[in-house]
């Protein structure tokens, strides 16, 4: 059985792409078969953060159009061997992803025999961010806890219930989680910041994952490693939680507060 | 400033981005589903109202909902303390 799981938000720069990636590494180091897809046409930049970007020869649309075989453009993690990445195309063309092709590129990958499909979705509400969760079985919402990621939270809550495969057909919906990343717990205590239980109430929804946010983020992105490969980042260990909820285990949030300081630091500051 | 105002507590801005979220999406959600027009009717309903009367455009709902099997438009407006004596 494939699951098919589409990282959204609506918002743009709140995380889809970091989370994508840490999320696919995450699955595939527990041995299931994962395919992560870059539907961000024109701007491809999981590639880039999963470090494999000299590496792409063919891409998602190349498939579509028949220019090569799926076989061909998957591209094989180097690290973790049963992780593929299918990159997104530089094309200017937002049409060339089309429902029926991305039923086709989805389908043979099912046949292929992968436990899960990642789509790494655009922003926006618009065709390439409808493809992205249209086939979807399952959504991870990622939202920071600000206004307007909120907002565009519930408005892609509102398309997942309406505009995707299993909503049309009704047997059950997509279903859905949250994702709440960039999440700093010193501003949320200073009241500053809303907390993992101010968004959950106003979306309604249950919380796979709070990720920190966290300087790692950005040196992984410069090293083209996902994040959750820094065993020493708290921001990894918050994505394989997040992994393990997703497979179906409880665990207790951790990171939702400040890390102590030591007597010194407290009392010198820095 | 008083002193007293130094001690009252002002709501943090985390419970304002709070409340006015918990308001928005409530109110999105309200109309999500139904007809593309509704957005359009309701600011020209306004339109309507503000040749007659000042009223805040927050004082005007509309909503669409079911009863006994059709669909019923509901429209409330508010009107200003002033205007209602
Ligand atoms: N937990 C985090 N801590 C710090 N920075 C983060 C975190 N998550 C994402 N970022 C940064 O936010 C920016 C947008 O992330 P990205 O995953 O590309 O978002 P999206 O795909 O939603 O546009 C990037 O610069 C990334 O490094
Ligand atoms: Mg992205």
């Amino acid at each position: 059985m494939t699951e098919i799981i589409v990282v959204t938000s609506g918002k743009g720069g709140v995380g889809k792409t970091t989370t994508s990636a840490s999320v696919a590494c995450g699955l595939a180091r527990r041995g299931k078969r994962v395919a992560v897809v870059d539907f961000d046409i024109g701007l491809r930049n999981l590639d880039l953060i999963m470090g494999c970007e000299r590496r792409v020869v063919y891409d998602f649309v190349n498939v579509i159009q028949g220019d090569c075989t799926l076989k061909q453009a998957l591209i094989k993690d180097k690290r973790i061997e049963t992780l593929h990445v299918l990159a997104a195309s530089q094309t200017r063309d937002k049409d060339a992803l089309t429902a029926e092709g991305v039923r086709r590129v989805l389908d043979e990958l099912i046949a292929d025999g992968f436990d899960y499909i990642l789509c790494d979705s655009p922003a926006g509400i618009e065709k390439g961010a409808h493809l992205a969760m249209y086939y979807a079985d399952r959504a991870v919402v990622v939202v920071n806890p600000e206004v307007s990621s909120v907002r565009d939270s519930d408005r892609i809550l509102g398309l997942l219930a309406s505009k995707t495969q299993r909503a049309e057909q009704g047997n059950g919906g997509v279903k859905e989680h949250l994702l709440l990343t960039r999440y700093n717990p010193r501003r949320v205590a200073s009241g500053e910041m809303m907390s993992v239980d101010d968004v959950k109430e106003i979306l309604g929804l249950d919380v796979i994952g709070v990720v920190p946010e966290s300087p790692d983020v950005l040196a992984a992105s410069n090293a083209g490693v996902p994040v959750i490969l820094n065993d020493e980042s708290d921001a990894s260990r918050a994505y394989d939680d997040a992994v393990a909820r997703l497979l179906g285990e409880d665990l207790p949030m951790r990171f939702l507060e400040e890390p102590k300081r030591g007597f010194f630091a407290r009392i010198f500051g820095g | 400033m008083g002193l007293l105002a130094l001690f009252r507590r002002t709501p943090s801005s985390a419970s304002v981005a709070k409340e006015r979220l918990r308001i928005i999406v409530a109110q999105e959600r309200s109309v999500r589903g139904s007809p593309d027009y509704l957005p359009l009717l309701r600011r020209e309903i306004l339109q309507v109202i503000h040749k007659y009367v000042n009223v805040d455009p927050e004082a005007v709902q509309i909503n669409l909902g079911q009863e006994e099997g059709h669909e019923v438009l509901e429209l409330s407006v508010a009107l200003p303390e002033k205007t209602r004596a």
